[in-house]
This record gives structure tokens, C-alpha cells and sequence, in this order.
């Protein structure tokens, strides 16, 4: 009973969330609201028992992808005006998709028995001492080790290529070179003049 | 769980991918530490390449079908002798390549890991046996490649072809990722060898929409029509070190991807995706040889040559039996051989400032550069199919294939275009050898070492031809 009052609970956080992050009319507003919508999502997959993702959810999306997105968004110059201009030619698009969205999500409500697809069968819940994240882990680096290797390199080859290709050397570019800064000598920036005394006027 | 254990005794077969990739990490570093020193990333690339291939040869010899992994690895006679093959064009690509990287300011060590890279994702798609792995082989095969072709980064038209490659390559990896998750929900596995078994029989409805989307992304990845719409903007576009990356080694691994996905992967669809093939093989070699016709720029027109050719790699799985595979097979390598001369020539031809990249850039070559000229003629006749070069051999499987299994009305089509198609390799000749050259063209300088391996590349097209027997059986021992 508790579980569903806060399986509900999130749930409706969730929606209203959701809905924030698109009507907002501040893009900073609506990247708040879908850190909002990552929090109650982690949430509502703890309940169901996936500890390691609801974490993972929090720590990735919200701690860094978000942040930055958040940086972005607030650096951007954007002129809301010139964004919005010609957003209602397309609104019947958006409401014919939603609606086809919703028809389908209905359908797979409604014939769930006649595709073989057994949804009624409640998840056995494990014992306290089990961790999901042992077994995933279990599982990633004995059966999946393969891909999971090629994954990598695929991030380091991404991470190359992005450096490849925005990196710029310029030169006669004005910065601070700390080497030289500390290696400089006291005879490179002062310079003794022994001259004769002077009258005063 | 023992038969979880990873020894190095299993992993034996692997040892390409392994190797390669230590190497894509040392080279990396070293680039980082002592890239400054002049020349020492593009020596020890190769290096490295000669390294992996010695270790390869070495250890990762099977006698017959082995799979590791977990299922996700397959090693075969095929796999090693492809992979051996793609560590040798890769070598000869980035030996062609380094003065003209030199001389356009864009010899960065981040070049030559791409390369390697590139070479890791062919490698994978080379054994992959599992479709997750089919998925990460293609996606490090193209990540490598969208960012080699917008290498040059000052350059517009690179970035251009690059952001259309990228946007139209995330689209066909959609469509695969569309047509593995379809096959994946009615089969209930991701494993190829499991999806052979568990689908025999009439195939039904959801199936035949998964397969039509992954023809789909692998007709885009060889650049079959109506897929091919990248294919000659990203040749002309990209540096010419970069077309003649793409136009070599990936074609190797285009065509592991359609035998292992197609061929070992569907076995009991084949009677559809022959009939999905058919109608893009002709298109393909009606569209690529017609369209080649008009072009001024050689890199265009190579670009469409290449479109004709994929055309007949796909008549060899048309065909549907082990001849037409290792028709196919034969078409393919014998292809690699010769556009690697062919855009070989290109670089090589190209000095600082000056991209030998027009058709009328050839005109009188015999009489500034008859090396290269001859280098020339002699990929362009065995392109063109002529007798007694290896392309001409490579022509005539394919049709045998194709005759055995009664297919005369692609016999006639492909004939036909092949005669089309002749008429632009032929013009090529003639521009070099009976045009007068312009006054101001810059006669050609090759490097002594890089002239050699293009005359070895051009004459292993004209020995191959003259003595078709070994390469012949050998692709026909590694598909029976």
C-alpha cells in the first residue's frame, strides 16, 4: 500500500514536471523541471527494485549532463521571440502525434493478452541482501566484457575525434606560460644603472 | 564459471582486435609525448600495423570456425585473411598519404589513430557474430570516418561532406538499429547463429519489415542506389588521403556485413532479401555507370564508379549461393586493388596548392609523368573489366555466378553496363595519353619508396589477371 501511495505520489510529480518542462516559457525553467523529472523517475525506479539505475539516473543525467545543459542554456543568447515565430503552423502536428502516441499506448493496454505479452505477472520481490548492482555488474564484464570493451573504445575514439576536430593552436595568441613565469630571473626584469649623482634643482 | 573464463588461450583468436587496439593506445600516447618530432606518428603507425599483422599471423590462425565471447566473436579462414588484407591496405593507404597530409598542413598524429581506429571497427564488423557487435563495428567504423573527412578542418567543403555523411549515416544506423530491435523482438536473441535456427520456415510479416530495414542500412553503408546520395559528395569533399581511406578498407568490411547480417545471419530469408536486392543491383548499375559519364572531376567520377562496382558486389549475393559469395568476395578485393591505385594516383599526382582532382589536370600526363600514367592504365582497364587484367576476371565470376543460378536478365544488364562503363575509364586513357598537356600543370614528385609501392599496386592488377588461379580459389576455399 505504502509503495503505490508513493508509486502515485512520484508519479503525478512526474506529469506535472514533464508538462513544465514544456510550457516554461524560460529555457532555464524548463531545464529545471527536467531535473525535476530525473529525481522522481529515480525514484519511482527504486521502487521497482533497479537501485543501480535509479543512482546511475541521478549521478549521470542530473549531476552532469544536466549541469551542463543548464550552462548552455544560460550562455546561449536566445532570442525567444524569433524562436517562437511560426510555432502554431505546426501545432496540428504535434496534436496528431500525441494523439497516435496515446491511441498506441492504449492498443498495447488493451491487447496485452493477444500478443503473448505476459504483463500481469508481478516481479518477485528479492531478498534484502540482493544487489542489483553486483549483478549487473556480474553480467557486464563476464558476458557482455566484449561489447562493453568496443563501447569503450568508442568513447575514446569520440573524445579524439572531438579534440581532432575543435582543438586550434593559434598562433601569437596572448596566454600565461607558467614555466617561464616561474623560471625568470631577477637580472631578466631589472636592470641596474649606476649614473652619477645629480644636482638637485 | 568456467566457460566464462577469459584465458589467453581463447582469446587467441582475437588477437587483431586486441593487438590493434594496444596499438591505437600507443600510438595515441606517443603522439601525445613526441609527436612534435617530425615523422615519428606515421613511422610508428606503420610500424605498429606491421607489428599487429606479424601477431596476427602468429596467433590468431583457426583451422576451422571457432566462436569466443560468449557467442559474440566469430573467427573463420575468411575473418583472418580479410583482416590480413585490411591491415595491408591500410598500410599502403597511409604510406600513399603522408606527403599529401604534409604538404596540406593536416599530418596530426589524431590521423592516424582514426585510421587505426577505423581499421579496429572493420575488424569487428569482420567477426562480429552477434548484432550488438554488428552495431558497435559499424558505429566505429563510421564515428572514425566522419571525423577523418572533416579533417581538414579550414576547409568548407570538407565540413560540408562531413555533416551530410554524419547526418545521412545516423539515419541508415537508425534504420539497422529499427530492423535489429524487429528481429530481435520475434526471435528473442541477438546472437546471428541462434536467429539462422530460430527462423526457418515461411517468414512472416514482422520479419520481412526488420529485414527490409536492415538491407536498407546496409545498402546505404556499400552506397547502393537509392542509397548512394552521400557517396559522391563525401569522395569529392573529403582530403583525397580520406577517399582513398573510404574507398578501400570499408568496402571489406561493407561486404563482411552484408555475408555475415544477410548471408549467415538469414539464411532461411534469403529468397526475400534476394528479391529486395535485386531491383537496387540494377538500379545501382544503371545509375553509377550512367551517371559517371558526365562528370568532370575524377574524384566524382571515381566516386560513381564506385557505385557501379558495389553494383556487382551485390549481383554476387543476388545469386545466393557460395559461388556468388566468393564471386563477391573476389569482385571485392580485386575492387580494393584497383581504387587504391586509382585514388593512389590522385594523391599522387596532387602537389602543394594543386589538387590533380579534374579531369583535365590528366590530360597529357604520359608525357610529364609516364610512370603514373601507365600506374593509370592499367587500374582503369581492369576496372573497366578489360582482359587480361584481374578486373576482368572479377567480372566474369560474378556472371557465372549469376548464369548457374538463371539469372540470365541481370547477366545482360550488367554486361550492357559494364560496356557503358568502359567509355569513362577509356576517356581517362585517352586524356592521358593522346591530349597534349596544358602549358603551366606541375609535373608530378612522388617520393621513390611511394612510386615503387604504386607501380607494385598497378603491377599486382596485370599479375593477378595473367595468373587468376590462387586468388580465385582462395575466395572460393574461404566460402565453401
Amino acid at each position: 500500500m505504502l509503495v503505490q501511495t508513493l508509486f502515485y505520489l512520484f508519479s503525478v510529480i512526474l506529469v506535472i514536471a514533464a508538462l513544465a518542462v514544456i510550457t516554461s516559457r524560460n529555457p532555464v525553467y524548463s531545464a529545471l523541471a527536467l531535473v525535476m523529472c530525473f529525481v522522481t523517475s529515480a525514484a519511482i525506479w527504486l521502487l521497482i527494485e533497479a537501485e543501480f539505475l535509479a543512482v546511475v539516473l541521478v549521478l549521470v543525467y542530473v549531476g552532469a549532463v544536466m549541469v551542463l545543459f543548464l550552462f548552455v542554456v544560460m550562455m546561449l543568447d536566445i532570442n525567444l521571440a524569433e524562436l517562437r515565430q511560426g510555432f502554431t503552423r505546426f501545432a496540428w502536428l504535434g496534436w496528431v502525434t500525441a494523439l497516435a502516441v496515446i491511441v498506441e499506448i492504449a492498443g498495447v493496454i488493451w491487447a496485452k493478452g493477444g500478443m503473448g505479452i505476459d504483463v500481469d505477472r508481478a516481479a518477485t520481490p528479492h531478498a534484502a541482501d540482493y544487489s542489483n548492482t553486483l549483478e549487473l555488474g556480474r553480467i557486464l564484464y563476464t558476458q557482455y566484457a566484449y561489447p562493453l570493451e568496443l563501447a569503450a573504445m568508442l568513447l575514446l575514439v569520440a573524445i579524439v575525434a572531438a579534440i581532432a576536430l575543435t582543438m586550434r593552436h593559434r598562433a601569437g595568441l596572448k596566454k600565461q606560460d607558467v614555466d617561464a613565469q616561474v623560471a625568470v630571473k631577477s637580472a631578466d626584469r631589472l636592470r641596474m644603472v649606476k649614473m652619477d649623482a645629480e644636482k638637485r634643482p | 564459471m568456467p566457460d566464462n573464463l577469459m584465458t589467453w588461450s581463447t582469446l587467441a583468436p582475437a588477437t587483431a582486435e586486441i593487438s590493434l587496439a594496444l596499438a591505437i593506445c600507443v600510438v595515441l600516447l606517443v603522439d601525445v609525448f613526441a609527436g612534435a618530432r617530425r615523422g615519428l606518428t606515421p613511422t610508428l603507425t606503420l610500424l605498429a600495423v606491421a607489428v599487429c599483422a606479424a601477431l596476427t599471423v602468429e596467433f590468431s590462425h583457426v583451422a576451422e570456425r571457432t566462436v569466443i565471447l560468449q557467442g559474440m566473436y566469430v573467427a573463420d579462414q575468411l575473418a583472418f585473411v580479410l583482416k590480413l588484407v585490411g591491415f595491408l591496405v591500410v598500410a599502403v593507404v597511409l604510406l600513399y598519404s603522408r606527403s599529401y597530409l604534409e604538404e596540406r598542413g593536416i599530418l596530426r598524429g589524431e590521423y592516424y589513430v582514426l585510421a587505426l581506429s577505423a581499421l579496429l571497427g572493420i575488424f569487428v564488423l569482420i567477426s562480429a557474430n552477434n548484432l550488438l557487435t554488428v552495431y558497435l563495428g559499424v558505429e566505429l567504423l563510421a564515428l572514425s570516418v566522419y571525423a577523418l573527412v572533416a579533417f581538414d578542418r579550414d576547409s568548407g567543403v570538407s565540413a560540408e561532406a562531413a555533416m551530410k555523411y554524419f547526418v545521412l549515416g545516423a539515419i541508415a544506423s537508425g534504420a539497422l538499429l529499427y530492423g535489429m530491435s524487429l528481429l530481435y523482438g520475434l526471435t528473442g536473441t541477438l546472437d546471428l547463429g541462434e536467429i539462422a535456427v530460430r527462423l526457418s520456415g515461411p517468414m512472416s510479416l514482422g520479419v520481412i519489415l526488420g529485414l527490409a530495414f536492415i538491407v536498407v542500412a546496409v545498402a546505404f553503408k556499400l552506397g547502393a542506389v537509392p542509397f548512394h546520395m552521400w557517396l559522391p559528395d563525401v569522395y569529392e569533399g573529403a582530403p583525397t588521403s580520406v577517399t582513398l581511406f573510404i574507398g578501400t578498407v570499408p568496402k571489406i568490411a561493407y561486404f563482411a556485413l552484408a555475408l555475415r547480417l544477410l548471408a549467415q545471419g538469414l539464411p532461411g530469408a534469403s529468397l526475400e532479401w534476394t528479391q529486395m536486392l535485386t531491383p537496387l543491383a540494377v538500379l545501382t548499375l544503371v545509375v553509377g555507370n550512367v551517371v559517371a559519364i558526365v562528370q568532370t572531376n575524377l574524384k566524382r567520377m571515381l566516386a560513381y564508379s564506385t557505385i557501379a562496382n558495389v553494383g556487382f558486389i551485390i549481383l554476387g549475393f543476388v545469386a545466393g549461393t557460395a559461388d556468388g559469395y566468393s564471386a563477391a568476395l573476389y569482385y571485392t578485393l580485386v575492387y580494393v586493388l584497383a581504387a587504391l591505385g586509382s585514388f593512389g594516383v590522385i594523391l599522387l599526382a596532387s602537389r602543394k596548392g594543386f589538387e590533380a582532382d579534374k579531369l583535365d589536370d590528366y590530360k597529357g600526363l604520359h608525357q610529364r609523368d609516364p610512370m603514373l600514367a601507365l600506374a593509370m592504365m592499367l587500374l582503369m582497364f581492369s576496372t573497366a573489366g578489360v582482359p587480361p587484367l584481374v578486373g576482368f576476371w572479377a567480372k566474369l565470376r560474378i556472371f557465372q555466378a549469376l548464369w548457374e543460378t538463371h539469372h540470365l536478365w541481370l547477366v545482360i544488364i550488367a554486361a550492357a553496363m559494364s560496356v557503358v562503363g568502359a567509355y569513362y575509364y577509356l576517356r581517362v586513357i585517352k586524356l592521358m595519353y593522346f591530349d597534349d598537356a596544358p602549358a603551366g600543370l606541375p609535373a608530378p614528385a612522388p617520393a621513390p619508396g611511394v612510386r615503387l609501392a604504386l607501380g607494385v599496386n598497378a603491377a599486382a592488377a596485370l599479375a593477378l589477371g595473367l595468373l587468376p588461379g590462387p586468388l580465385l580459389n582462395l575466395c572460393a576455399r574461404l566460402l565453401h
